[in-house]
């Protein structure tokens, strides 16, 4: 019977690029930004890494193949560096893989990174790209807010909810997220918008205006992980530790099936399920102190407050419209600023997630910090579109909790 | 005895509005000014002949059974493809039978009238029953009378033995090289010689004469022509050649030229099948076509032709309209302006053709794949089923799902993804007994969409490989519009 990975592995260190267009650096400046960061953070040389994992989503724009790209660009001394990818959700897979590497044995420290330079396609929003040879003939490439915009139409015709009352409550989202952002020096965007500009703003694909996205920017985080009795050894007194790693991917069900409505993520129902058996976590609306989820788009965000048990099905709007996920709610979401305000660069978002839990928790979060102490931090990390994704749950927290 | 025993007929959405063309280009060509009246039927841009050859014969096979279909014929002058069996795409997106005979006709505007003839002395020889389509997307340049006068359609027609509802009474065919407009292998436009020369030696001379001669032949008296069916772009010629020929003013046909347009080698077919709708029995049909020669076909409705007309047919599309004021739409939609497509339009869309002859009945047929141990029904089909009752490996038998009505689960309205018409609608859709897909949801009115707008499926262009010049095929969605004409 599999124990989990509650509190075998704890985070030694880790470091976040500044996000944003970062039109004069390369993917190697950012890289190398997050890992010194990590690494003095750590207190280790780079030498007692054992191994490496690499997220990274796109190909064609970016860096390429294999694990070299990050081997060349931090000098890693001869080290298995494996490249993983699995859409939005590669950071927290190489989190993932870099964790479980720990927690086998096979190494003492382990290395998990992502980075992703976006901004040399020449256009705005994620790169176009096949999705298969079979996919690309019957099916339809599509854009991301196309997809992720027909969760709005699905919610409302589930609930019965109007129009005007679904663009607020996701508007609330975005302007909420934009005043944590301000608050973010590592932020791409740190400007607060109003409703009025929210509601205002062009349709990308309704009902998701401008700021309903987020945005594509370049970035890099990365993790640097142990057992608990290294970190100890090596000095840290304090130590966040995983408590839960959960991914489930979508086996057509959606797509081909019959039954999914379109409203919710079956894949983050359960990940979140098994995140928080995984935990130890009964009542994740009490119990979780913290949430950073893929807000890709604001009506995501909305609709994962319901798939990750926090809010009741159909209870979202009004949870987000009273501020419940606020930066001074009952469970802040985003308190970073999220994607929306970080931007997406694929490989580095689940990754830049767990660091916003890390640093509050370690009560490192400087003018966003929470005063309550946060003990549990929940981060979603979501790949692909509605009918067909990668669902990843993250959760840390304080060693012992 | 052979005859026709069914037939369709398809005409695209869109509706250039001529005075809207005559308010963009009148300044340029002001003698053009009489043709600013009425509509004309064009092309979305994911429309060709062959896409409106499968709707033309799906309309006519509704309700049918396929299985007799032995041969399926296409005549057209703008077939997608110079050298790819254009029927067989046909054949495919029908999902008929591997052992189908298909073959593609050009050459003239006469060609779809000499396959039909060629149909009814191959389904007298022993041929089996032939599946006759015509269809024409036909592209005039810019500012000019055939832009006006031009329309897209199509028609279908099943010939088998038998009298069928309009039997064959007989043909009467000459080959003369006379030109009155030419296109060369690889040339879009048409180049045409004097009207006034057209009109009294072609249609004066040729075009009567033969039609007198096979009157003579067939022992038939041209005042018991009840319907005249000829196909032109230059007005009022119909009324010419009857009058020319002794046929009555009466029988001539409407050549549907004020809300289609002509439809180059498919319009006689699209006119018979017009005729064909509102004929009663016993009723004598002369069809002609003309192009390097002339073809007379003879047809006497029967009994059978009542009730006959029970699907859409040329009316039903006739009025499922969208009309267009939009002059540089028209243009955009025909290829003949190159709008900024954006960055997002540079994906390779390169054919894979292995993968395509693999996967052909899933992407030219839309068949799925229903699991014979529950009964899930899926697309496409894959070696386990999508059903989460069993774990069921090679267990799909063959479902065509083309012809089942849909309804929409999820859908969206998307301004970022590259379409030639934004914003493309696409969502997930539910088929009635089953089945879903991501589909793209086109020809989406005024109206919109809704959660569980009705849906029905055709046959579209995918997408366009203009690198190596092929066209992707597969099928989308359309709202089901209710027409006040059919039930």
């Amino acid at each position: 019977m599999a124990s989990g990975i509650r509190d075998k592995v704890a985070i030694l260190g880790m470091g976040c690029a500044k996000f944003g267009e970062r039109w004069s650096d390369s993917a190697e400046d950012l890289a190398v930004e997050a890992f010194e960061e990590a690494l003095a953070d750590a207190n280790i040389d780079v030498s007692q890494i054992g191994a490496a994992w690499l997220g990274v989503a796109f190909d064609t724009v970016n860096i390429g193949p294999s694990g070299i790209p990050l081997a060349m660009a931090l000098r890693l001394p001869n080290m298995p560096v494996t490249k993983v990818e699995n859409y939005c959700a590669s950071g927290s897979e190489a989190f993932r893989g870099a964790v479980y590497a720990v927690a086998s044995g096979a190494v003492d420290i382990a290395l998990a990174f992502g980075v992703e330079k976006l901004k040399d396609t020449g256009y705005g929003g994620l790169p176009v790209r096949t999705r298969g040879t079979n996919w690309d003939m019957v099916g339809v490439v599509g854009s991301a807010p196309g997809h992720f915009a027909q969760l709005a139409s699905a919610y409302r015709a589930k609930y019965g909810i109007e129009k005007d009352l679904l663009k607020r409550a996701i508007a609330h989202v975005s302007v909420k997220s934009h005043d944590n952002g301000a608050k973010n020096p590592k932020a791409h965007l740190r400007k607060r918008v109003t409703m009025d500009q929210v509601m205002n703003a062009p349709y990308i694909a309704e009902p998701l205006g401008l700021f309903d996205c987020c945005g594509v920017s370049d970035g890099a985080a990365c993790a640097i992980v142990t057992t608990p009795e290294i970190a100890r050894a090596l000095g840290k007194s304090e130590l966040v530790t995983v408590k839960a790693l959960a991914v489930s991917t979508s086996n057509g069900w959606e797509l081909q099936g019959s039954g999914w409505d379109g409203s919710y993520f079956l894949n983050t129902r359960v990940a979140a399920k098994a995140a928080y058996q995984e935990a130890g976590i009964t009542n994740p609306r009490e119990q979780l102190s913290l949430m950073e989820v893929h807000d890709c788009f604001s009506v995501t965000e909305l609709v994962t407050m319901e798939d990750l048990g926090v809010s009741e099905d159909g209870g979202a709007i009004k949870d987000v419209l009273d501020g419940v996920f606020d930066a001074d709610g009952k469970i802040p979401c985003q308190i970073d600023g999220g994607l929306k305000c970080f931007g997406h660069p694929i490989g580095a978002s689940g990754l830049r997630m767990i660091y916003e839990n890390y640093l509050q928790i370690l009560g490192r979060a400087g003018e966003r910090q929470r005063a309550d102490e946060p003990v549990f931090g929940l981060s979603h990390n979501l790949g692909g579109m509605p009918n067909q994704n990668v669902s990843a749950v993250v959760i840390v927290g304080r060693d012992g909790a | 005895m052979v005859g026709i025993h069914a037939f369709g007929g398809y005409v695209p959405r869109q509706r250039l509005q001529r005075n809207a063309a005559y308010a963009a280009t009148g300044w340029f060509a002001p003698g053009l000014k009489g043709f600013a009246k009425g509509e004309r039927a064009f092309c979305s841009w994911d429309e060709d002949a062959v896409t409106m050859a499968v709707e033309a014969a799906r309309d006519c096979l509704a309700g049918r059974d396929r299985s007799a279909i032995a041969r399926v014929v296409l005549a057209s002058t703008s077939h997608p493809f110079a050298d790819r069996q254009n029927s067989t795409i046909v054949k495919e997106a029908l999902f008929l039978s591997d052992a189908t005979a298909a073959l593609d006709v050009s050459g003239s505007k006469r060609s779809a009238t000499s396959a039909l003839i060629d149909a009814f002395h191959a389904v007298a020889g022993g041929a089996g029953d032939t599946l006759c389509v015509a269809a024409e997307r036909n592209v005039a340049k810019a500012g000019s009378e055939g832009e006006y006068n031009s329309g897209h359609g199509a028609a279908s027609v099943v010939v088998s033995k038998g009298d069928g509802c309009a039997k064959l009474i007989g043909t009467h065919s000459v080959s003369i090289d006379f030109v009155d407009h030419f296109r060369k292998e690889g040339e879009t436009f048409d180049y045409g010689w004097e009207a006034r020369w057209v009109r009294e030696e072609g249609y004066g001379k040729i075009v009567v004469s033969t039609i007198v001669a096979a009157l003579e032949k067939l022992g038939i008296d041209a005042k018991k022509i009840d319907h005249f069916v000829l196909g032109s772009s230059m007005p009022k010629i119909s009324e010419y050649v009857a009058q020319g020929s002794g046929i009555r003013p009466e029988a001539v046909a409407d050549t549907l030229g004020g809300v289609l347009g002509d439809a180059g080698a498919a319009q006689p077919l699209i006119l018979l099948s017009h005729i064909l709708e509102r004929a009663t029995p016993g009723q004598l049909i002369m069809v002609v076509g003309f192009g390097g020669g002339c073809d007379v076909i003879l047809l006497e409705t029967t009994a059978a032709i009542v009730g006959a007309a029970h699907a859409r047919g040329i009316s039903g599309y006739l009025e499922d309209r969208a009309p267009v004021d939009n002059y540089v739409k028209y243009l955009a939609f025909s290829g003949l302006i190159d709008l900024d497509k954006g960055m997002r339009a540079e994906l390779d869309q390169k054919p894979i053709l292995t993968a395509q002859y693999r996967e052909r009945k899933s992407v030219l047929g839309l068949v799925g794949g229903k699991c014979t141990q529950t009964g899930a029904v899926q697309f496409p089909k894959s070696p386990v089923s999508i059903s989460r009752e069993a774990r069921a490996i090679h267990t799909q038998e063959d479902y065509p799902l083309a012809e089942l009505p849909a309804k929409i689960v999820t859908f969206t309205a998307d301004y970022l993804m590259f379409s030639p018409s934004p914003p493309a609608y696409y969502g997930n859709i539910e088929f009635d007994g089953g089945g879903r897909m991501l589909a793209e949801i086109v020809d989406v009115g005024e109206e919109g969409l809704e959660i569980g707008t009705q849906l029905r499926m055709v046959f579209r262009i995918k997408a366009i490989d203009d690198r190596r010049g092929f066209s992707q095929y597969f099928w989308k969605a359309v709202p089901e519009r209710r027409l006040s004409t059919k039930s």
